[in-house]
């Protein structure tokens, strides 16, 4: 070292993304809550895949790769939400989001990179859920030959990706605009729950209701998307507005809430 | 090297930071010293990005923070040893830093070396690390990308002495390499003991910047040098000195005399009176320091 009165950044190049996707990915899985939260996904999907197999066999049912592989998609459709959850909150909750962007100033990089994360983080379930699901048809073939089919539907597994993405990026957004894990957990749940029953009791009573929910119901918007059978203007339509409203909103209060704060 | 130009942050009508500018020059170490809630944290949270000013800027060698492309391989932070996520261990926090910054792992392993931390203690969860502990992780952390600025807020919090020596060695060495240090504290004395250079800071303002013996020149006025000293006749040197014209208070052991050392030695060797022990008493410095933020003081009292 020499005596600095100016730095010389030339030879330091910027962080680059890739980096700080592998750092929060690392960091998806490096705290007890969320190896056990990770963990605990594997254990719940291989236990109830154990179990459906078992009965499948016993009953000598009907089962293809493509059942399997759905079963599993639900169970982690709960978890990843959460994961996404804790790995925005938890930089509050602990703190830590003072040495994240210290080493990182620019706020808007970190949360593309924990985004992206979550994206990548998703696709792995959904593939694990491919994986599970052949690795359980292929038992259920040895077992009763007779009952087991390997038709594959590759749509619906892409709508289910689709999808998960959409309830993962929710749970991204209600996470940066609460920064607080259980609240944002609490949120997410209720997110799910009321508006759809609400917007269900409503078209049942109000008649022209039934016109608008497409339009405002999130759920009912995204119903098209499970097979990725949207299509027309209409449609596509009432799931940019609808998503809008649930996703669009929170997500951009949320980032701007994350960008702004004094971190503390 | 560090430059604040006219830096202000208000909370609506409390302002936690008032016009405060300095400079921290390559090659020493600053202390920036106040009582609690004089503003410390909040002007070294600006400098590093994490408060927006209200007002004056912060520049790190010439850029501002935000602009540094991989800002740990630059600048050194530790504001706070406790934030870090209590799951982690203490390797897999330092080898995140690492990641982050592009270092090899096997800088993990130099940083626990060189703030002591065994390998037994760096895969304990930091829930279970004492603040000391905290401390030289944080320490550690802010020196994985070997940075040429070091900004440290209350670094020898929770150090014992042996810690406090060895942080006062490691940044000494650090600043003679030609490093920029910034460090804060309450205690004076730990700044004392470590900081080349001083800034008081009281309510948000800087009250008094320079080096120890300029500190004290400026506020001669602050006070009569005092000297203790013991003697094997400290009646016949309390008579002498009075003589002389010099106020004498006897203490449980020797005296205090109000005057330079020099004269208390001057006057013991005229009178052949055999001196024991002769210092000049250090508590200008704590004077100085307690006078001038006084107003700030939360219990009142100047001394």
């Amino acid at each position: 070292m020499s005596a600095y009165t100016t730095l010389n950044l030339a030879a330091t190049p910027k962080i680059p993304l890739t980096r700080l996707i592998a750092v929060e990915l690392r960091k998806a899985v490096n705290t007890l809550a969320s190896f056990w939260l990770v963990a605990g996904i594997g254990i719940i999907v291989i236990g109830v895949e154990g179990l459906l197999l078992l009965l499948v066999v016993i009953q000598n049912g009907q089962s293809s790769p493509g059942d399997f592989a759905v079963f599993a998609s639900y169970i982690t459709a709960v978890a990843l939400p959460v994961l996404a959850i804790m790995l925005v909150t938890s930089e509050w909750t602990q703190r830590t989001a003072m040495v994240t962007f210290s080493l990182e100033p620019r706020r808007s990089r970190v949360l593309i990179a924990k985004y992206l994360t979550c994206v990548i983080l998703t696709f792995l379930a959904v593939v694990m859920s491919v994986v599970v699901g052949f690795l359980c048809a292929l038992v259920a073939q040895i077992a009763n030959p007779d009952a087991t089919t390997w038709d594959f539907a590759p749509e619906l597994l892409g709508g289910f990706f689709v999808v998960q993405t959409l309830a993962t990026s929710l749970g991204f957004a209600l996470a940066a605009l609460l920064l607080n894990t259980p609240a944002a957990i609490v949120a997410f749940v209720i997110y799910r729950v009321i508006p759809v029953s609400a917007f269900g009791v409503a078209a049942n009573y109000i008649d022209w209701f039934s016109d608008v929910r497409p339009w405002i119901d999130f759920e009912y918007a995204q119903g098209p998307l499970y097979d990725l059978s949207i299509s027309g203007a209409d449609e596509w339509g009432q799931l940019l507005v609808a998503g809008m409203i649930w996703l669009g909103l929170p997500l951009i209060f949320g980032v701007l809430r994350i960008l702004r704060a004094e971190v503390k | 090297m560090i430059e604040v130009v006219g830096l202000t942050r208000t909370y609506g009508s409390f302002t936690a930071v008032d016009d405060v500018s300095f400079v921290a020059q390559p090659g020493r170490v600053t202390g920036f010293l106040g009582p609690n809630g004089a503003g410390k944290t909040t002007t070294m949270r600006i400098m590093v990005g994490l408060t927006p000013p209200t007002r004056g800027r912060a520049t790190i060698g010439g850029h501002l923070y935000q602009d540094l492309p991989n800002p740990g391989r630059h600048v050194g932070v530790l504001l706070d040893a406790s934030a870090q996520h209590g799951g982690r261990t203490g390797r897999e926090i330092l080898t995140l830093g690492a990641l982050t910054m592009g270092l090899p792992t096997s800088r993990v392993d130099e940083m626990l070396h060189l703030v002591s931390l065994s390998a037994d203690e760096a895969s304990r969860r930091l829930r279970h690390y004492s603040l000391g502990m905290k401390q030289r992780l944080g320490i550690a952390h802010a020196l994985l990308g070997d940075p040429q600025v070091l900004i440290l807020d209350e670094p020898a919090n929770g150090l014992d002495p042996a810690g406090i020596r060895w942080m006062r060695g490691l940044l000494k060495g650090y600043a003679d390499r030609g490093g920029t240090v910034l460090l804060s504290s309450h205690l004076l004395n730990e700044v004392e003991l470590i900081a080349d250079e001083m800034i008081l800071i009281g309510r948000g303002r800087i009250v008094a910047q320079g080096d120890k013996k300029s500190l004290l020149a400026a506020n001669k006025t602050a006070g009569v040098a005092t000297t203790n000293v013991m003697s094997l006749d400290d009646q016949g040197l309390a008579d002498v000195l009075r003589k002389k014209g010099y106020a004498v208070t006897p203490l449980r052991e020797g005296l205090a005399v109000q005057c330079a050392s020099v004269e208390v030695g001057r006057a013991a060797a005229e009178h052949q009176i055999v001196l024991t022990d002769l210092r000049a008493v250090e508590g200008g410095l704590e004077d100085l320091f307690l006078e001038l933020t006084s107003s700030t003081q939360r219990e009142g009292a100047t001394r």
